[in-house]
């Protein structure tokens, strides 16, 4: 055991215990951490004080429009997979006041949010999927011509603990995404749990210098080749069995042009429009504003808050919503998700998470769709998709 | 995504502030236009505004308490720092947009999003071509062209309207016509026996419009259904592809790409349109729901 200086891209190992010493020098260096957490039956994501919080020995069953909590086979700290939160709650709050403004006569003064110090969060148990959902985020909210300070504020001071899946999640296709199960970049640490004739440590990759630091003084030991090699067997695994799958192979295109689809239709009849799958959805990013006034009238409020590309009023311009059926709200949402987002921020706009699929109150499951949509594209002659399907 | 069209550069200074913090401006006159469309015109409160537009732009209008709205700007780049903002009576904001009166002050968020290829149009004809109160955002470009008119060769103005009453800045119109060589062509859905103009729909003008369209730029803005016509007809009459121009409308929240509510398949329409080179949205024009 040693608490040597480690250093940014090094690897070492932590015994299972001394994994709280690390929410301890979060906490003492004054982040906010927050984690997995078991709360009304599901885990999600909410402050954690010691190690004692986090959902050990539970995990999850999930299927399209199903989830529940159940014990795991063994005492796994992460055993689980993603609930109904996704951390851009946190970067990117569900509702949040962007500005006051005074009346005085008939002139009016704009009141800006003066943020106290900006929170210092410490994401503890980030799966490789939600940290590519991250890095879509940022490019949108840090990565044009326009930066929303809040966002921005509240990512500098991110410190980010990855961990890796060990045991993928039946609604789980981040294989077909490229996101997972193994975290490779946007971590400070990365952890991969172990656990061998009942004796359970920590791989931890140590991302950046911010890492290594917080390292020392947790006693570790070198990682060895066993510990490395246990680590690859286990994600390579994880890897096999994920529970969906996604074709992507010229996704982009194949949904632009089958703009018509009768897919699109028979999807439509299931859809409920209750934009569960947005709010859920860890890359979704779509606002609206509210404004109000109180009694007197003299004070105005401007509020954010989280939207919808599933609700009617969504596309309303005069005269009407651009998108007033389901099926085409929810094509908006599935080609932008998986063709637009390409087109927009060059990479696809789905982790494959699959928090879409399970909180679907009736299922609907986008690998599906997409599938269905892939076996009878609608602009290929019908010899070559004989072809395909033989 | 790449754009390819004449992109405003974003004053830096705009950029890093919070950008959804408005400026206030208050209002010099409402003018009233036609039966249901009227014009705010607005003074910076702050003496330093730096604001500057090109025409095809538009702001964010922010009325107290009620809400904020996308509106282009449709006032001479030239005579900043006032700003003309004509909009039509047809929502919450516009109906309290239109109770207010000179000194009432309103937030301005802007200038956004893509401008009309005005300086790319130098040397060759350009055919305006505008639906109902389409001709508000056109009405910049149509400053900047009278502004320097020996610099282009043909202008056509190709107008249609509701009714010869839904002429929008007819004085105007008139006055550049007797003033500078404008060819103003306009049409009405509807009138009364005493129209002595066009009845019909606005691209029923396009095929014997004095434009040489070889060489012709098309500004084309007004309702989708309009747009889609007006550039089978443009395209009929052999004016390139990749000199029709479009301004797209979709709802807004934000004006600077967060929202995500004014996409239009993959285009945001208030950082890569309002204005777009048919290109860029050809695909999609047309099909329904996008």
């Amino acid at each position: 055991m040693t608490t040597e200086p480690v250093h940014a891209g090094g690897t070492v190992a932590l015994e299972g215990e001394q994994l709280d010493r690390l929410i301890t020098a979060l906490s003492e260096r004054k982040f906010e951490v927050l984690g997995p957490k078991l709360h009304d039956g599901a885990i999600v994501y909410d402050r954690l004080s010691s190690l004692n919080d986090l959902p050990s020995g539970w995990s999850d069953e999930q299927s399209p429009g199903k989830y529940r909590i159940k014990r795991g086979k063994g005492d796994a700290l992460f055993g689980y997979v993603v609930g109904p939160h996704s951390w851009k709650k946190f970067l990117y709050p569900p509702v949040q006041r962007m500005w006051q403004a005074e009346r005085n006569g008939k002139g009016l003064h704009i009141l800006p949010n003066h943020d106290s110090a900006p929170s210092k969060f410490a994401f503890f148990g980030v799966r490789p999927c939600e940290l590519s959902a991250l890095a879509i985020q940022d490019k949108i909210f840090l990565g044009g011509p326009y930066v929303d300070p809040g966002y921005k504020a509240r990512r500098e001071n991110l410190f980010l603990v990855a961990v890796n899946c060990t045991q993928p999640g039946g609604n789980c296709f981040c294989a077909s995404m490229n996101t997972g199960p193994k975290a490779v970049a946007g971590f400070d640490l990365a952890l991969t749990e172990l656990s061998q004739d009942g004796h359970r440590s920590f791989l931890v990759e140590i991302g950046t210098a911010a890492g290594a630091a917080m390292l020392s003084g947790i006693p570790h030991r070198p990682a060895t080749d066993a510990d490395k090699q246990l680590a690859e067997r286990v994600l390579a695994h994880a890897a096999r069995h994920m529970g969906r799958k996604l074709d992507t192979r010229d996704l982009k295109d194949l949904l632009y042009r089958n703009y018509e689809h009768p897919q699109w239709d028979k999807v439509a009849e299931r859809c409920l429009s209750c934009a569960n799958c947005t709010l859920v959805c860890p890359t979704c990013f779509c606002t609206t504003v509210e404004d109000s006034t109180d009694i007197t009238g003299n004070h105005a409020e401007r509020w954010r808050r989280w939207d919808s590309c599933f609700t009617v009023d969504f596309s309303y311009i005069h005269g009407g919503s651009v998108r007033a059926t389901p099926r085409s709200r929810y094509r908006q949402w599935m080609v932008h998700k998986l063709a637009a987002w390409l087109d927009q921020f060059g990479v696809s706009g789905c982790v494959g998470c699959g928090r879409c699929i399970t909180w679907c109150p009736v299922g609907i499951d986008i690998t599906a769709e997409a599938s269905a949509i892939r076996q009878s594209d609608q602009a290929k002659a019908p010899a070559e998709q004989g072809r395909e399907s033989e | 995504m790449a754009s390819a069209i004449e992109q405003p550069e974003i004053a830096a200074a705009a950029a890093a502030a919070d950008p959804m913090l408005p400026a206030l401006y208050s209002i010099q006159r409402v003018r009233q236009e036609t039966d249901d469309t009227f014009t705010l015109e607005l003074v910076p409160e702050d003496s330093h505004s730096s604001f500057g537009f090109r025409p095809g732009q538009f702001n964010m209008v922010y009325i107290f308490g009620v809400g904020e709205v996308p509106i282009s700007i449709s006032s001479d780049p030239g005579s900043l720092p006032m700003l003309k903002h004509t909009t039509r009576e047809v929502g919450t904001v516009t109906r309290a947009m239109r109770q207010l009166k000179r000194g009432d002050v309103v937030g301005i968020r802007g200038p956004y999003g893509s401008c009309w290829p005005v300086a790319k149009a130098v040397e060759r004809d350009v055919v305006i071509v505008a639906g109902g109160i389409g001709l508000a955002p056109l009405r910049p470009a149509l400053y900047r062209l009278m502004a320097e008119r020996e610099k282009f060769r043909k202008i056509v103005l190709l107008y249609g309207t509701r009714t010869p009453e839904d002429i929008l800045y007819r004085q105007e119109l008139e006055h550049w016509r007797g003033k500078f060589d404008l060819e103003i062509q306009v049409t009405v859905d509807r009138a009364a026996s005493n129209w002595r103009g066009n009845v019909g729909v606005v691209t029923t003008l396009i095929p014997r419009a004095p434009f040489d369209p070889s060489n012709t730029f098309a500004l084309v803005c007004g309702p989708e259904v309009m747009m889609r016509f007006t550039v089978m007809e443009l395209e009929k009459r052999g004016v390139a592809t990749e000199r029709i121009y479009l301004s797209a409308e979709r709802n807004m929240k934000c004006g600077i790409g967060f929202c995500g509510h004014c996409q239009l398949g993959a285009v945001f329409v208030c950082k890569d349109g309002p204005v777009f080179a048919l290109n860029q949205i050809a695909a999609i024009l047309g099909k329904s729901e996008i």
